[in-house]
């Protein structure tokens, strides 16, 4: 089963709704015990950094979340959720996350760009991943960001002026920063590859 | 690179696609649901509905339109239309707007663009505008579909919208709408050069080399466009064709 994890993200439902457009059978939670037998974990977002680790922490979520990655289960972070899996945002007055990946989460320099980056940008791939099998270099996908993660984890990245991080991957922990659920057939394909890892 | 959009926009009343000349003589245009499948597949980047339901009853089936189309469709859906409080914006959104567009409650509140942004963001609160030549190189802000005048300079008012937290400027030209005569280029491009925040071209297309001049010349992000795609005779895949061999950047479906 794909837990989507509930902590009062916007885009909650969106989320699920492309993963079961993906072949999945979703199940929206905020049950620590029910994340813990799940067999991959979603954690959707939108927003900001404080917010949301705050909330993740408020219902007690976070312990949870860690040791459902530890355990080496699929585990997928979208865009916020990619986030918060680092050591640090930056984001306002700045916060701790959950350290899964070293690394901060830095507003976007982009002199003479428009921030937030938000559109269409076009996926570049650092390695070969499974979460992008059948997604052709130069993908477009739907970003919606104004900070990213500094990482030695990438997967992919995006040009906007300089290399933003699209994707980072730690064993079976992966992170986009894009909104696979909004990036039509190629965020839907990302998903699908999600999924099948998850009942695999 | 960041890719240009084209965004179709739909009107939406009581639940249904409607097309009609400046909001008279409606006709029915079809079922929302389908209409947004048809330009996802078709490489749209982008759906706008504008909510033109008076009723609360119209809001309601507007609402579960959006709840329906984010089920069904799967890129970024921004809703406007009557929008004037945060909890409508937090109804919206949780429905499964991605973005929403406040227009004529924010000219009478600028505050509300502030309030939205707190709570929701400033990503996903869109100002839009409706503005009227007023002399050369001036243009004000209108609202009641340009009836009534506001005497707010528009260029100032985008970037104060910016100030206030908008993440995009929807940039509608009531001169130009339903002409398609092409967008207001002049306007387009001073509204780009006064603020930092992506700039959606409004109200004019003819077709795509309106859209081609608003994205280049005009220095917009996005070209919105309703009738010519309603009714068939531009598609969205034959627009972005259309940009790209122009060397406008786009994705290409």
């Amino acid at each position: 089963m794909i837990e989507v994890v509930d902590y009062d993200a916007g885009n909650l439902h969106s989320a699920a709704k492309g993963l079961a457009a993906g072949g999945g059978e979703p199940v929206v939670t905020s049950d620590p015990s029910v994340i813990a037998s799940a067999s991959a974990v979603v954690l959707p977002g939108v927003g900001a950094f404080c917010d949301c680790v705050g909330k993740i922490r408020e219902r007690r979520l976070e312990e949870p979340i860690r040791a459902f990655i530890t355990s080496g289960r699929p585990f997928l972070g979208i865009c916020i959720g990619l986030q918060v899996l680092f050591d640090r945002g930056l984001e306002g007055t700045g916060a701790p996350g959950l350290g899964i990946f070293p690394g901060e989460v830095v507003r976007i320099e982009a002199p003479g760009l428009k921030i937030p980056h938000m559109g269409w940008n076009s996926l570049r791939f650092a390695r070969a991943s499974r979460l992008f099998a059948g997604v052709p270099e130069g993908a477009y996908v739907y970003f919606v960001h104004s900070y990213h993660a500094v990482s030695s984890d990438v997967v992919a990245t995006c040009d906007y002026g300089q290399p933003i991080t699209a994707a980072v991957e730690r064993d079976r922990c992966y992170g986009v920063q894009f909104h696979p659920e909004k990036s039509s057939a190629v965020g839907l394909r990302i998903l699908r590859n999600f999924v099948e890892m998850a009942a695999a | 690179m960041l890719a240009k959009r084209v965004v179709p926009c739909l009107d939406i009343k009581d639940g249904r696609v409607v097309k009609g000349v400046q909001f008279a003589n409606l006709r029915d245009a079809g079922d929302p649901v389908e209409l947004v499948q048809r330009y996802d597949r078709d490489g749209a980047d982008e759906v706008v509905f504008y909510d033109i339901s008076a009723s609360a009853e119209g809001r309601r089936t507007t609402l579960d339109v959006v709840s329906a189309t984010a089920e069904h469709a799967f890129i970024p859906l921004t809703v406007g239309g009557g929008v004037s409080d945060t909890d409508w914006i937090r109804t919206l959104l949780r429905a499964g707007a991605d973005k929403v567009s406040v227009n004529t409650a924010a000219v009478r509140d600028p505050d509300l663009v502030e309030r939205a942004a707190l709570h929701f963001g400033s990503q996903c609160i869109v100002l839009s505008m409706d503005v009227r030549r007023a002399g050369p190189g001036r243009w004000e802000v209108v609202t009641h579909g340009g009836r009534r005048p506001t005497g707010r300079d528009a260029i100032a008012w985008a970037a104060e919208g910016e100030r206030r937290g908008a993440g995009e400027v929807v940039v509608n030209s009531i001169d130009a709408d339903g002409a398609r005569q092409g967008y207001d280029i002049a306007l387009l491009r001073a509204v780009a050069d006064a603020v930092g925040v992506p700039v959606v071209a409004s109200g004019g297309a003819g077709g795509p080399a309106d859209m081609l001049a608003a994205l280049t010349d005009g220095g917009a992000d996005a070209a919105l466009a309703a009738s010519i795609f309603h009714s068939g005779e531009v598609s969205v895949a034959g627009a972005k064709r259309y940009l790209s061999d122009r060397g406008v950047l786009m994705r290409v479906v």
